[in-house]
């Protein structure tokens, strides 16, 4: 069978090779590669009671998911999130990399500060911010002397939900763009220092396009997170909450119809589609990174 | 000139750290007003006129106590341990199996196996919890610390971090083992996954700090109070007495602090471990 006849010792490295890859592969098997083809499965059937009993229903799903409203305010209010998220959580984290990034008064405390909400369960976190964003009682509403319905009210409440993502991923980013920052060798700097370019030229010339490569990899992995987004809708929104229509992320909506209604190949139907969106959206990432970012 | 420019350069520095200062402050502030309101009364916490920033009659830690006891976090806090303890070592296991052998080991169907290991890294995790969650309800494990493993018994992108701890070492050293008689096993073992210590602390440290987070998947397959975790318990106590402020803070308060005490303790190995999985993820 093999063109190349193996010597024994070759032999032996690929039994001990197999053998160590053998628990992952077959994990992933299992835990990855089955369920994605099981969902696929899954959203040509309609769930019976109690999970018992699917039929074969075809396209029935997609149709009822395509055509409900729900579903496509469901995506642009994913949507929304991730442009509230996404560009502020960069920004705000670059600004603040750059500034810690040098040597002064206090760095390791600043940095402390900022990456904290990375160790804190997003339930707590959301908990936390709900209570200071109640109509009534809550913390801003009291201190500001507004009478502001942050969350409930549906033509504003994607924004403050949007800011709570922002303030929970800001020190996570700074810390990958700081690390991005210490790999631009300093002599760049130098060279730059001596030809008289100022700070804000040097960070246009040399910052900007040798950061390029982490700027666009923290884009990409916070765009498929904030497409993703469950935990602080689940959290911060109440059912009762008259906004909830138009601030419920695609994964809320799978979480409700899957696991609460135990409507499962709706819910598979639903994050099927969310699926192909991101596929899309990736290949489409791919091909602006070949075009705008800087590689040596 | 030399003086108005060290003007300038002191301008500087003071606005940036005005801006630090205001940026900290709001990081601060919601932690802050969460054990300010953990420490009231419920009546003052729903006070508005006047409204109370701080405890004004007292602070009432005994709240701690209460919330303790009431929602047996004795329980959840043991189940949070239990399932990061098993997904920590689940995953570096048997990523540091897989890292090696995809990083310094010659096997048939090595470049398939390794671009499975990254299609899984590219897909949504959404997409796995249906067929997960019933695979765990077939075994008749709702409810239990394997139930909550289940999903991180292997780890795609822990395989992918620990083989590029495994390339990055040098070639030579296993041209020494094998000299000195050191079969695949004893090389393994003995000489290159002690090096890869700084990978697997990464590793472990993004693992535990994920389980701890995670929300959605407690919530499916543990949904008894005395099986769940942390966060999913937040998640429960909300809907059940989401009107008791001071004791839902008492709640997030006790959810946050064991990671932020360990997290102030070990910041570096912390920043470190977070940034650089992230970073290479």
């Amino acid at each position: 069978m093999n063109k190349k006849r193996m010597s024994p010792k070759e032999k032996n490295e690929e039994r001990w090779a197999w053998l160590f890859v053998a628990p992952t592969m077959i994990g992933l098997i299992i835990l990855n590669f089955y369920p994605i083809f099981q969902t696929i499965y899954q959203s040509f059937f309609k769930t019976g009671d109690f999970g018992k009993g699917n039929i074969f229903v075809g396209l029935a799903n997609y149709q009822t998911v395509t055509q409900a409203a729900e579903t496509w305010q469901s995506f642009w209010n994913t949507i929304k999130y991730a442009l509230i998220e996404v560009p502020f959580g960069i920004v705000i984290a670059l600004i603040l990399a750059v500034l810690l990034n040098k040597k002064c008064a206090g760095r390791s405390v600043y940095r402390t500060i900022f990456f904290l909400p990375m160790v804190c369960a997003p339930a707590a976190v959301a908990m936390v911010w709900k209570w200071m964003y109640n109509t009534q009682f809550g913390l801003l509403n009291n201190v500001f002397h507004t009478n502001i319905a942050w969350i409930s009210d549906p033509k504003i409440a994607w924004i403050f939900v949007g800011i709570i993502g922002v303030w929970s991923i800001i020190g996570y980013n700074m810390v990958l763009f700081i690390g991005g920052l210490q790999d631009i060798p300093g002599d760049f700097y130098e060279a730059a220092r001596i030809d008289g370019a100022s700070e804000f030229r040097q960070f246009l010339s040399i910052t900007v396009p040798l950061l390029s490569p982490t700027t666009f990899f923290i884009v990409q992995t916070r765009i498929i997170g904030a497409l993703t987004i469950f935990d602080l809708m689940f959290m911060v929104m109440d059912k009762t909450n008259v906004a909830l229509p138009k601030v419920q992320s695609v994964v809320y909506l799978f979480y409700q119809y899957a696991f609460v209604q135990n409507n499962k190949g709706y819910g598979a139907t639903l994050v099927v589609l969310l699926l192909i969106f991101i596929m899309i959206l990736t290949v489409i990432l791919q091909r602006v990174e070949k075009k705008i970012v800087y590689h040596n | 000139m030399i003086e108005s420019a060290q003007t300038k350069d002191r301008i500087r520095r003071v606005l940036k750290h005005v801006f630090l200062i205001i940026m900290a402050f709001i990081m601060i502030v919601p932690f802050a007003w969460m054990i300010l309101t953990a420490l009231k009364t419920n009546q003052e916490a729903i006070s508005v006129n006047p409204f109370y920033i701080f405890p004004h009659n007292g602070w009432h830690w005994e709240n701690f106590g209460t919330v303790w006891k009431s929602y047996n976090f004795i329980v959840l806090y043991k189940n949070t341990l239990l399932l990061i303890f098993f997904r920590v070592v689940c995953a570096v296991l048997t990523a540091t199996m897989a890292g090696y052998a995809f990083g310094r080991l010659k096997f048939r169907g090595k470049s398939v196996l390794f671009a499975l290991v990254l299609i899984q890294m590219m897909v949504p995790g959404q997409i796995f919890i249906i067929p997960q969650f019933l695979m765990v309800s077939k075994l008749g494990m709702l409810n239990t610390t394997f139930g909550l493993v289940f999903p991180g018994l292997v780890t795609a992108f822990g395989t992918y971090l620990l083989k590029i701890g495994y390339e990055g070492l040098p070639k030579e050293l296993e041209e020494a083992a094998s000299i000195d008689g050191c079969n695949v096993f004893q090389r393994f073992a003995r000489i290159l996954m002690p090096l890869t210590k700084s990978s697997m602390v990464s590793l472990g440290i993004f693992t535990a700090v994920f389980a701890f987070k995670d929300l959605m998947w407690p919530m499916i397959v543990c949904t008894n109070a005395d099986t769940t975790t942390l966060s999913a318990g937040l998640a429960k106590m909300q809907g059940q007495y989401g009107n008791d402020y001071p004791a839902m803070m008492a709640a997030a308060t006790l959810a946050v602090v064991p990671m932020v005490v360990i997290y102030v303790i070990f910041q570096k190995q912390f920043v470190e471990g977070i940034a650089t999985s992230g970073g290479k993820l």
